[in-house]
């Protein structure tokens, strides 16, 4: 550890060195249906991984140079201090102690997601406050695990926790009905249902615990970096606020509209200013799709996970996805 | 050699044997000191937080096994430091112990004349120490999960507890003020069974002949402390677990995830224990037993006087390593969510403070620390049971 945190003079040239090496280093979950995980074919797919093929598109205008390490909460933030990836992009929620003693920098939130309680239908629980008492599995080194412990002392609740260091773990003892109950973000609680023996046996609770914007990080020190990182969210959610998708992004370049114009790089000088081309976002939208696109296609309608919208639609429908303006 | 060597140039060979090793130690120290002054500066400079001030701060999530008072509300990052420390030295001793038993056993077996008994124990240790520990202890966990039925269907025991997936839940003695006299009589039955068995040895050492004791131990340490339990009007009450809605409420808990470590580490370990055993046995020259048994001495008595105590020190150096090697082996409870040193401070406590050096450091050096200690002991024991030479 103490010769990897040598890496020092690299933070601070981090696009250079990604240019260089030829490839993006990706942290992603390695284990979460629709936000990180090989297929059955050993491909990389899910939202969190489309983000980094969306920085790669960027960089590369090939989706395809990235190498994703997959890390347990418990190592992911080692992981990105120490210089093994260049971006962390793990369903990982942004904290204020998290981005002010970790010497990290979280970009955008790109998933706001809430924790929440699966139980077995036979147990007759309708809400997480009937759950006093119960045993409940959960995966160490995460805010769930803080989250889980204030809910019940805030409701004048007893619980039994039991521990894991991954998720696999503690999916496998809830499995097993070790724990009455499994917790874990509510987008995650779908992804892990659907690996369980009999899943319409099981069924997510309404009570939503905490907040959980999940957000890209990058280390501390590279603003340029996380710039880029940052712009890439917000062209995706432009690109689906203006209309621009994976299909018509092509006669979108004749587009007379103003906005268009500069997001997909006919005028300006936006992506040079990011240290890129200037076809930066069309790269993206070609190679990836915009923001609704790639949420629809791992998690939403198109996935078997089937997770509304919500707090993820855009603000122009009642959401939080606010694309910031490229201008 | 010594004689072809004048003193002067000896001297100055030792000179420079000293100078080398001052360098060597001045040498490796700076390299130390320099990693650690790097360390520090990387830190500060990717704005890491550093230094040991998190320990007091109030760690906030829960944990399944404390032996000493914790609430995921008051305590902090320290006590659950010391509550994983608890679980790790609480399971690695009841190993420690059991592999022991268990080895014992099996390697004395596997030397029986008794063909089934000696091919069993031979089938045993090469099957357990071929296979790896972390399967094992995956297999002994899923294997206990699995078997065991669910809350609904807890298996009642005899005497108020149960049995299931979640563990197994006895009585909890309570004891009443005046238990304090049984203990006493306890100590006092232990201690004069310890007399007497000097002054037996004593006598048996002067005249030759041998006392039999073991009756008189045996009213001493079990009859006296019943009888004073009795007159002290049963000073002692139990608190029985009851099914609740979702578990098992009051009484004692065994976790599933405890057994399972302590059953995985004891059986492995048990494997390595008796192959030790079987060697320091084998090292007794057959003639001592030969020229025990011409002496007239029984089979058992020439085990526990003549063959058990030349092959202690044969097998104390190798058993001692046996021992470390189960301690340090306890920190693949991190495997099935058992809450030792490694998963609770290792684990948790990393993660949520993020300060990755210090927290391995601390941890490094108490798995140091206990596995030091431990050795101390051996070698004290190992000296204690050497044969002395006449």
């Amino acid at each position: 550890m103490l010769l990897a945190l040598g890496t020092q003079a690299a933070v601070a040239q981090t696009l250079k060195a990604v240019q260089d090496r030829g490839q993006l280093v990706c942290g992603a979950n390695g284990t979460l249906a629709g936000f990180g995980m090989p297929d059955p074919q050993g491909n990389w797919v899910g939202f969190d991984v489309d983000f980094c093929r969306a920085i790669a598109a960027a960089i590369f205008n090939d989706p395809t140079k990235v190498k994703f390490v997959p890390l347990t909460p418990a190592d992911r933030f080692t992981a990105l201090q120490s210089g093994e990836v260049d971006v962390l992009s793990r369903n990982t929620t942004w904290t204020m102690s998290r981005d002010t003693s970790l010497g990290i920098d979280f970009a955008a939130v790109n998933f706001y997601d809430g924790q929440g309680f699966m139980v077995r239908k036979a147990l007759k629980v309708n809400s997480a406050l009937e759950l006093n008492d119960a045993a409940v599995c959960v995966q160490q080194g995460t805010t769930t695990e803080l989250n889980l412990a204030d809910y019940f002392r805030a409701n004048n609740m007893t619980l039994k926790t039991v521990t894991f260091a991954t998720a696999d773990e503690a999916v496998k003892a809830y499995d097993s009905s070790r724990c009455d109950a499994y917790t874990t973000d509510s987008s995650g609680l779908y992804g892990e249902r659907l690996r369980l023996t009999d899943p319409s046996a099981h069924i997510v609770l309404p009570e939503i615990i905490s907040k959980e914007p999940l957000s890209p990080a990058v280390r501390q020190g590279d603003d340029s970096w996380e710039d880029l990182v940052r712009w890439v969210h917000h062209a995706m959610l432009n690109a689906e606020e203006l209309g621009v998708n994976q299909k018509n992004v092509d006669t979108m370049l004749t587009s007379n509209a103003p906005d268009i114009r500069r997001l997909l790089g006919v005028e300006g000088q936006f992506g040079q200013s990011l240290g890129l081309t200037n076809d930066w976002a069309y790269r993206i939208i070609k190679a990836v799709g915009n923001y609704g696109e790639s949420f629809e296609r791992n998690v939403g309608q198109g996935s078997p996970l089937k997770i509304a919208r919500g707090l993820n639609a855009l603000w122009t429908k009642g959401g939080l996805q606010y694309g910031l303006p490229v201008r | 050699m010594a004689e072809t060597v004048r003193p002067s140039s000896h001297q100055a060979r030792r000179f420079g044997n000293i100078v080398l090793q001052v360098a060597l130690v001045v040498g490796v120290g700076g390299l130390a000191y320099a990693a650690i002054v790097n360390a520090a500066q990387n830190l500060a400079h990717a704005h890491i937080a550093s230094g040991f001030g998190f320990w007091n701060n109030t760690a906030g999530f829960d944990i399944s096994q404390t032996l000493i008072y914790y609430s995921s509300s008051t305590s902090t990052f320290g006590r659950a430091f010391w509550v994983g420390l608890l679980n790790t030295l609480l399971v690695a001793g009841l190993g420690v112990v059991l592999a022991t038993v268990l080895g014992f056993i099996i390697g004395l077996a596997r030397l029986s004349r008794n063909w089934l008994v000696a091919r069993l124990a031979g089938l045993y240790v090469e099957l357990i120490r071929n296979v790896p520990l972390l399967l094992q202890l995956l297999f002994w966990y899923n294997a206990v999960l699995k078997a065991l039925p669910e809350l609904r269907g807890s298996v009642a025991l005899p005497g108020g507890g149960f049995l299931n997936n979640r563990g197994l839940f006895l009585p909890r003695p309570e004891f009443a003020q005046n238990f304090r006299d049984v203990l006493i009589a306890l100590l006092f039955g232990v201690a004069a069974t310890i007399v007497l068995r000097l002054w037996a040895r004593r006598r048996q050492q002067r005249t030759g002949a041998s006392v039999r004791i073991a009756w008189f131990g045996f009213g001493l340490i079990v009859v006296l402390p019943l009888v004073v339990f009795v007159l002290a009007g049963v000073p002692l009450s139990f608190s029985f677990p009851e099914l609740g809605r979702f578990n098992v409420m009051g009484g004692v808990e065994i976790l599933p995830e405890f057994a399972a470590l302590l059953v995985a580490l004891t059986v492995y370990t048990a494997a390595f224990i008796a192959e030790v055993v079987r060697a320091g046995v084998l090292a007794v020259p057959h003639g001592q037993t030969e020229a025990a048994q011409a002496l007239g001495l029984r089979p058992r008595t020439t085990l526990r006087l003549i063959v058990v105590p030349q092959a202690m020190r044969v097998i104390v150096p190798p058993l001692t390593s046996q021992y470390l090697n189960l301690i340090k082996n306890s920190s693949l409870a991190v495997a099935i969510g058992y809450p030792d040193l490694v998963q609770v401070f290792a684990g948790s406590v990393l993660n949520i403070t993020g300060q990755a050096v210090e927290v391995i450091a601390i941890t490094m050096a108490v798995y140091l620390a206990i596995s030091l200690v431990t050795s101390l002991l051996m070698n004290l024991y190992g000296h204690a049971v050497a044969v002395v030479e006449r």
